[in-house]
């Protein structure tokens, strides 16, 4: 199948990912070549097949539930782009989404 | 307005989030007592961490599958996990992990009573596990918004209803018996205002009689019951004024501001998430079965409606019974009091009596109540047998006891020289004393007049120096009476 | 000072004839003299350097762990506590893990010293490392051709002598075929065996941790040492690891089916395929079973594992939001500004790429027809491999269509570097264990490996007859 650009624009939003115009042009174009590719699998007569989810035949790894305390704040808060001692901050967000 | 109403019918659904109470999070092991300090409670995988891996707490299976067999729910043998995709601040991986098409538990039922006291059974879609997300503080920075991460990871069960609430008592009904299972289940504190409880609202309107369902409409962000009811009983009105005048529903997400009592615009339709489900493939199936499940039914604590049935059975009116399975922890009490005793009625009213009053005054818990439920049995044996009068014992002992619980009610009572005079010879000189002292009012009680019973009595509690047993005395009175007819 | 096996190295230690820091020295000196390959991203000299003191006292005391010795190379997507690691992507640039992977913990415990981590293509998508964010690696053998990917830095360093074994990952042949490109051993373990905690995930139910050396023993050595249950991660087997024997020199015939498709593939190098048929004929000399078998879905597979690994990667990558960790843009101003300008620099274009079609094969509205088909074509796949496997002992085929090709090639069609994997993701789709073994020398003087299958968890058969073959050869 052929993608419009409004599919792709709708795309990179649901990645969290910015295009120019013509880098859109250019992922349409290599989105085209990717779907022609794995299209493919159209080909396959699938009727009655279970999909395959899991590739371990392992069943109820559970773990018992007790504290360990692994990571501090200071070691939690390192990588942080941006913090101050207690919290991760971000640029004020104007709209409020999930609660 | 009240008439417009009665020609349509709501169609309105809950989906409550309960957070649970377990000591380590739903896929880590980091803690996650509420109140502690910003980021101390996280680790390496709840912060989402390159390379981690999330780990089953086996708890939380144990904890869904309580609830489910206390909501009568069918129990899902083969569970499996799900990721919800979507971006958020506080969502640290980028997406949560949750069941989809496999919930724990499905069908199911709560028995609540409707908005005229009648019983009305609320049946439930289903209720899965999944996992909390952090926190976003927007008032604190004025450019920033601050993110608590400890939250990120608790386990959540997620409780959905059928569309079969009609109005806001119902809802708030059910919210009141959903959090007393959990806390009778010890699954979580179920608390609204700690966040320990969620609910998301879904409300519809239709015209009586119609079957197509109205445009539905998910009101959030209520943070006490009392909210949830008003939030619908507005949106009600708010839904079937918009149709009375012409307009249509629209479907959207709505927020509840408290302080105006009405719900208002949050997110317009459009701006639904494209979730992308699909099966976790870090987590392995987990195969609940029968015997695990009568595992946990054998070891449930006994649940509100057992206890109240077994109270209505034990002679107990309903208003006593409701107001005694109203918390587990007076439950609890009421039944080791009851294994002392088997004055049930008395119990009961020692309990709503001057134990709930003495709570009430000192604001405290049924937990923090220093007299043992073995004492107050003696004191209720103690009045049964004529020992001492029930006013000494709810008076003047439960007040000792209560400065001193670590006293023996028996030896309390001699020692306050409370002990009833119940021995009929001791009495006997007191009856004659009392008779001889008004021989006119003998003439007249052998005449007819009965009532004069009471004076005879006072006397005799008088000269007995108060510690006469009255039902003896009276017994004697009377006795003496009659032979000198 | 070029030794082939531990075992030497070891004796040589034992012995007193060599310490620790003096193979951390000349393995410091080699790779500053091999700069220009661009394998690592960072040597970890001084760590290397304590690590070396300690285990020659070690030695001395006779307390030393399996593994002394041996100097390794770690790819930039394996978690070292207190080291760097940035999936050789922008946007972890200067990231510092907070723990280590669950085969760091293994190998330090049994004293291996790691002296660094390697290039790769970022977040291991790529088959040539020309997708890395911090430049290409050049391949040892001529500097002029690539390593193969997305385990170039780990394979160059092996071929190179930089380090003695190298870590790797593969999700579709990300070990094997470096290895095949770079003339060394390449193992991946089966699904399961190896925990993936500390391991930067691309595509969840593909990814596993394995070896380069440049013997079938010392890979199997360090895999042993890895392998096994770990409480950390889920989908991680509880099964015994079994003990590979060397000693024993089997004279037991193997049963080993080729796939006939894959020889016939009109992509195929001539002289890699005769130099099959004639491996294959020497095989049949010595008294092995070794047949053709029909495999009709060889065109599915490449397609079903861009299908399904993209859509696990689109959702595995979205914790790269420049929010509590890696790069952040500087332009930002709010939250969605913070993703979308963070996560637009920070990715390079394939990964990007390959995020779109991940992200558009779980939409709403496409996901049966892609994902949910996928999967179901998996299913196929995996049950028509184990019905060869259970006829014979392994599959044979070569691991790549050609030999390294040269570097800054630009492709105009991003699949025709997919068709790379043509013969190695198949072990991936299942899940089974596959080797590279570097039995090929083409005339374009570029080694090429030959590759084999082996049955789910039967890594002992695999690798003692792989063992066998590369010390007949």
């Amino acid at each position: 199948m052929k993608l419009t650009k409004e599919q792709v624009e709708k795309l990179a939003h649901l990645a969290r990912l910015e295009f120019t115009e013509e880098q859109k042009e250019s992922m349409l174009n290599d989105m085209d070549n990717i779907l022609g590719f794995v299209e493919k699998i159209n080909g396959l007569n699938l009727e009655g097949i279970d999909p395959l989810i899991y590739m371990s035949d392992e069943v109820n790894v559970l773990r018992k539930d007790e504290v360990k305390q692994e990571t501090s704040k200071d070691d939690a808060l390192k990588n942080a782009p941006s913090k101050d001692t207690d919290y991760f901050k971000v640029p004020k967000i104007i709209n409020r989404g999930e609660e | 307005m009240e008439d417009i109403l009665k020609n349509y019918e709501p169609v309105i659904g809950l989906e409550i989030h309960v957070q649970l109470n377990t000591l380590s999070k739903a896929y880590s092991s980091d803690a996650t007592e509420y109140g502690a300090m910003p980021n101390t409670q996280v680790n390496m995988i709840s912060l989402g961490h390159p390379g981690t891996l999330p780990r089953v707490n086996e708890k939380v299976i144990e904890y869904a599958v309580r609830l489910g067999i206390a909501c009568n729910c069918t129990i899902r043998e083969r569970n499996e996990y799900a990721r919800k995709n979507y971006f958020y601040a506080d969502l640290p991986k980028g997406y949560q992990i949750t069941q989809d098409t496999t919930p724990i538990c499905n069908g199911g039922y709560v028995e609540i009573k409707d908005a005229d006291g009648k019983d009305k059974k609320i049946h439930l879609t289903r209720i899965h596990m999944e996992e909390d997300s952090g926190k976003s503080i927007h008032d604190i920075d004025p450019f920033n918004t601050l993110i608590d991460l400890n939250r990120a990871g608790v386990p959540l069960l997620e409780i959905v209803s059928e569309p079969e609430f009609r109005n806001g008592q119902e809802a708030y009904n059910y919210l009141a018996e959903m959090r007393k299972l959990v806390r009778y289940l010890d699954i979580s504190d179920g608390n609204m205002e700690e966040g320990s409880l969620r609910c998301d609202v879904n409300i519809s309107v239709r015209p009586v009689g119609r079957e197509k369902f109205g445009t539905k409409v998910e009101v959030k962000n209520m943070n006490s019951f009392r909210n949830v009811q008003k939030a619908i009983d507005y949106e009600i009105k708010r839904q079937v004024e918009l149709i009375e005048s012409g307009g249509e529903v629209v479907q959207q997400t709505r927020t509840f501001d408290a302080a105006r009592g009405s719900t208002m615009v949050l997110r317009a339709k459009e701006d639904a998430h494209d979730y992308r489900y699909f099966p976790e493939p870090d987590l392995q199936p987990v195969i609940v079965r029968e015997d695990y499940i009568s595992r946990v039914k054998d070891n449930l604590p006994p649940l509100p409606k057992e206890l109240f049935n077994k109270y209505r059975e034990l002679g107990l009116n309903e208003y006593d019974a409701s107001l005694l399975t109203e918390s587990k922890e007076v439950a609890l009490y009421f039944e080791n009091l009851i294994s002392h005793t088997g004055n049930y009625k008395a119990a009961a009213n020692w309990i709503m009596g001057p134990v709930k009053s003495y709570l009430n005054d000192k604001a405290m818990h049924i937990e923090a109540f220093p007299i043992t439920a073995e004492k107050i049995a003696q004191l209720i044996e103690m009045v049964d047998a004529g020992k001492v009068s029930n006013s000494a014992a709810s008076g003047e002992m439960f007040r000792a006891l209560i400065e001193n619980p670590d006293q023996d009610p028996a030896t309390l009572a001699k020692e306050m020289n409370l002990i009833q005079e119940s021995d009929a010879g001791a009495l006997m000189e007191h009856v004659h004393a009392a008779l001889a002292k008004y021989p006119e009012k003998v003439e007249e009680y052998k005449a007819g007049k009965k009532g004069l019973l009471g004076l005879f009595m006072g006397e005799v509690m008088k000269l007995s120096g108060g510690k006469a047993d009255p039902k003896v005395a009276s017994k004697l009175v009377q006795q003496e009476l009659e032979k000198q007819q | 000072m070029a030794f082939n096996t531990l075992t030497e190295v070891q004796e040589q230690l034992r012995e007193g004839k060599l310490t620790c820091s003096a193979l951390v020295e000349e393995h410091l000196k080699r790779i500053e003299e091999n700069q220009h390959l661009n394998a690592f991203l960072e040597v970890f000299a001084h760590d290397a350097r304590s690590r070396a003191t300690v285990i020659d006292q070690k030695i001395k005391r006779g307390s030393s762990g399996k593994l002394a010795g041996m100097i390794i190379g770690i790819k930039d997507n394996i978690c070292f506590k207190g080291h760097k690691v940035s999936a050789s992507s922008r946007i972890l640039e200067d990231f510092t893990s907070l723990y280590s992977s669950t085969v760091v913990d293994r190998l330090l415990n049994e004293d291996a010293i790691i002296i660094g981590r390697l290039n790769c293509d970022e977040f291991a998508m790529g088959s040539a490392n020309e997708f890395s964010a911090f430049g290409p690696v050049k391949n040892p053998l001529d500097n002029t051709k690539v390593t193969g990917g997305s385990s170039g830095g780990s394979a160059a360093a092996v071929a190179a002598g930089l380090c003695h074994v190298a870590l790797g990952s593969d999700t579709g042949g990300s070990i094997r075929q470096p290895a095949s490109f770079c003339g060394v051993v390449g193992l991946k373990p089966t699904y399961g065996r190896v925990s993936r905690h500390g391991l930067i995930a691309f595509a969840s139910s593909f990814d596993q941790i394995g070896p380069f050396a440049t013997s079938v023993e010392d890979a199997a050595l360090i895999y042993e040492v890895m392998a096994g249950a770990d409480e950390y991660d889920s989908t991680a087997s509880q099964r015994e690891v079994e003990k590979t024997d060397f000693s024993a020199t089997s004279d037991k015939p193997m049963r080993i089916a080729f796939l006939k498709d894959a020889l016939t593939d009109p992509s195929l190098d001539a002289e890699i395929r005769e130099r099959t048929q004639e491996l294959i004929s020497q095989l049949q000399e010595k008294g092995h079973t070794v047949e053709g078998v029909s495999f009709p879905w060889m065109d599915y597979m490449v397609p079903v594992y861009y299908i399904l690994t993209t859509a696990e990667a689109s959702s595995n990558l979205a914790r790269y939001d420049g929010i509590h960790y890696g790069q952040r843009s500087e332009k930002a101003t709010d939250l969605e500004s913070t993703y979308k300008l963070s996560r637009t620099e920070g990715f390079g274009d394939e990964v990007k790429r390959r995020i779109l079609l991940g992200t558009f094969v779980l939409s709403s509205g496409y996901y049966d027809a892609y994902y949910g088909k996928a999967q179901k074509a998996r299913r196929v796949v995996k049950e028509e491999t184990e019905k060869i496997l259970a006829d014979y002992d392994l599959i044979l085929s070569p691991t790549s269509p050609h030999t390294a090709f040269e570097l800054g090639k630009k492709q105009l069609d991003p699949t025709v570097m997919y068709l790379e994997d043509i013969f190695t993701v198949q072990a991936n789709i299942c899940g089974n264990p596959a080797v590279s073994l570097p039995l090929g020398k083409h005339s374009n003087g570029m080694p090429f490996g030959i590759h084999l299958m082996g049955r789910a968890w039967d890594e002992k058969t695999l690798l003692e007859f792989s063992a066998q073959l590369m010390n007949n050869n």
